[in-house]
């Protein structure tokens, strides 16, 4: 690697007061023709591209990004990671990601701060109790690390939990994957944006996509800001642009694009050491390096593009924490924002070929997308390059809404859709 | 968060409505004869618009009834509502 990134390189350039690092990557031109084009330069595209080049030695590729990398849903998610997830397609899909990221700052020599710090699912009434056993007997029949928790356990594993049995949703237990946790979501799309980079990937930011142009029902080329682009295999990694993308070529897919709101806190003194989510309540919360407590709250339920979400499902989330975290009550928020999510019917993705030769879809992750990004990536890039699934994401294919094969992870994945 | 204009209760706040997705979408009249495919475009296909989009909405915190709506769905504008039943304001 022509700039590795170590101990030493940041003694050394700290000698020259840091002035002579070299930027992680080009800002190249595009060319006429590529191999491959993937369109949208967040996590989930990065990774496509970097496993394209690096597994499977497509080195003429692009990623085209209408803004700047990592700019959409990759820097707007609560960067929780885990694998919990109760069917065995999505306990393969999500596990494999979770691997890759217990070695990913190794393979990309970028620290994306991934720490495990565990996930810790809370129970609040006896539905909750038995779905959650369930899944956690499901879990550890996949080889996934889950156990249950009592209340006094929960309580004794974050002990600023409210666990008092008068409270409106009381807490009867819950499930803890310890391998479970967060990383830090910008260097994961700078991080594989540097790899994908030196493996001679092109990065054209600020180059929108206009149109897919297909001859018969072969991809051409596209159409972008930065003009044609000849291509025989196009890659949309979209998210909530998904529809629009697919409108361009023709397709017509499952999906509808929804705000999903997310929010930080001032940052405080190490408060809470784990991931907290609950389903019932739908909250969650974690505490950032910088101390800020990140919350994630719900999706609005009607479809938009405007990355705003209604001010109710926020008052509503910060009531469950509230009540669940009554030491938080006089915590001030610094930040709110909202994510356009394309979510499935089923809750679960799309990674898979279309009915147009040439064009791929990885789309539907909805509101837990950040936690595939690496296993996301690899699957797609081999989808792509050998124009047939990986049996990992086969069952993730788009004709399971015609033959109704479909992975319902639809509450059963532990957080409300 | 955005004023809801019911056309039976007139204005209203957001959180007193839900929304209930793409509008006139047809029922099959012949449900026994649909293929898959045509299940498939039924059931789960949707054109998620990012512009004008006609959708429904019902009143469930009021007067619990459905109605139409145009709405811009890339800054959540709201252009008209009009009764189930009724032929779309515009195009």
């Amino acid at each position: 690697m022509k700039n590795k990134y170590s101990i030493f390189s940041l003694i050394k350039n700290a000698f020259t007061n840091h002035e002579n690092w070299q930027r992680a990557w080009r800002d190249p031109e595009p060319k006429k023709e590529y191999d491959a084009v993937i369109i949208g330069g967040g996590g989930h595209g990065l990774a496509t591209a970097y496993y394209l080049a690096k597994k499977h030695q497509m080195n003429n590729i692009a990623v085209v990004e209408k803004g700047w990398i990592g700019g959409g849903n990759t820097g707007r998610n609560t960067t929780i990671i885990r694998s919990n997830y109760l069917w065995d397609a999505s306990a393969g899909l999500y596990d494999h990601a979770l691997k890759l990221w217990e070695g990913l700052s190794q393979e990309l020599n970028y620290n994306v701060m991934f720490s495990q710090r565990g996930v810790m699912n809370l129970a609040h009434n006896l539905q909750d109790v038995r779905d959650l056993k369930r899944r956690t007997h499901a879990n550890r029949l996949n080889g996934i690390d889950a156990v249950w928790l009592s209340t006094d356990q929960v309580k004794k594993f974050c002990p600023i939990i409210n666990t008092s049995q008068d409270i409106r949703y009381p807490v009867l237990g819950g499930t803890l994957q310890k391998r479970a946790g967060t990383a830090r979501h910008d260097a994961v799309a700078w991080g594989y944006a540097r790899g994908a980079d030196e493996l001679g990937v092109d990065i054209l930011q600020n180059c929108e996509v206009k149109g897919i142009k297909r001859i018969g029902n072969k991809i051409e080329g596209l159409e972008t800001t930065k003009g044609f682009i000849k291509t025989k295999k196009v890659g949309v990694v979209a998210a909530g642009h998904s529809s629009v993308l697919a409108d361009m070529a023709g397709l017509r897919l499952p999906l509808e694009s929804k705000p999903l709101q997310a929010l930080v806190s001032e940052p405080v003194k190490p408060i809470i050491d784990t991931v907290v989510m609950s389903n019932a309540v739908h909250a969650y919360v974690s505490q950032s390096d910088k101390g800020e407590l990140v919350i994630g709250a719900g999706t609005d339920d009607y479809v938009s593009y405007s990355q705003k979400g209604s001010h109710e499902i926020v008052e509503g989330t910060l009531q469950a924490i509230l009540e669940l975290y009554p030491i938080f009550s006089r915590m001030r928020m610094l930040r709110q924002w909202g994510g356009i999510v394309d979510i499935c019917p089923d809750a679960s993705p799309i990674i898979s070929k279309t009915s147009i030769e040439g064009l791929y879809f990885n789309c539907g992750w909805g509101t837990g997308g950040f936690k595939a990004t690496p296993g996301s990536g690899d699957l797609f890039a081999h989808t792509i390059a050998n124009n047939e699934p990986h049996k990992l994401n086969a069952a993730f294919n788009i004709n399971r809404f015609v033959s109704g094969d479909l992975v319902d992870e639809h509450g059963a994945a532990a957080v409300a859709h | 968060m955005f004023i809801i204009n019911c056309p039976y209760c007139g204005e209203r706040e957001q959180s007193e409505f839900k929304a209930g997705g793409e509008a006139h979408i047809v029922r099959p009249k012949q449900p026994t004869e649909l293929s898959d495919d045509e299940w498939a475009e039924y059931l789960f296909m949707r054109k998620n618009i990012k512009g004008i989009q006609l959708e429904r909405w019902v009143h469930i915190h009021g007067c619990r009834k459905w109605f139409n709506m145009v709405r811009d769905t890339s800054n959540d504008q709201i252009h008209a509502v009009y009764k189930m039943g009724e032929k779309p304001p515009i195009k």
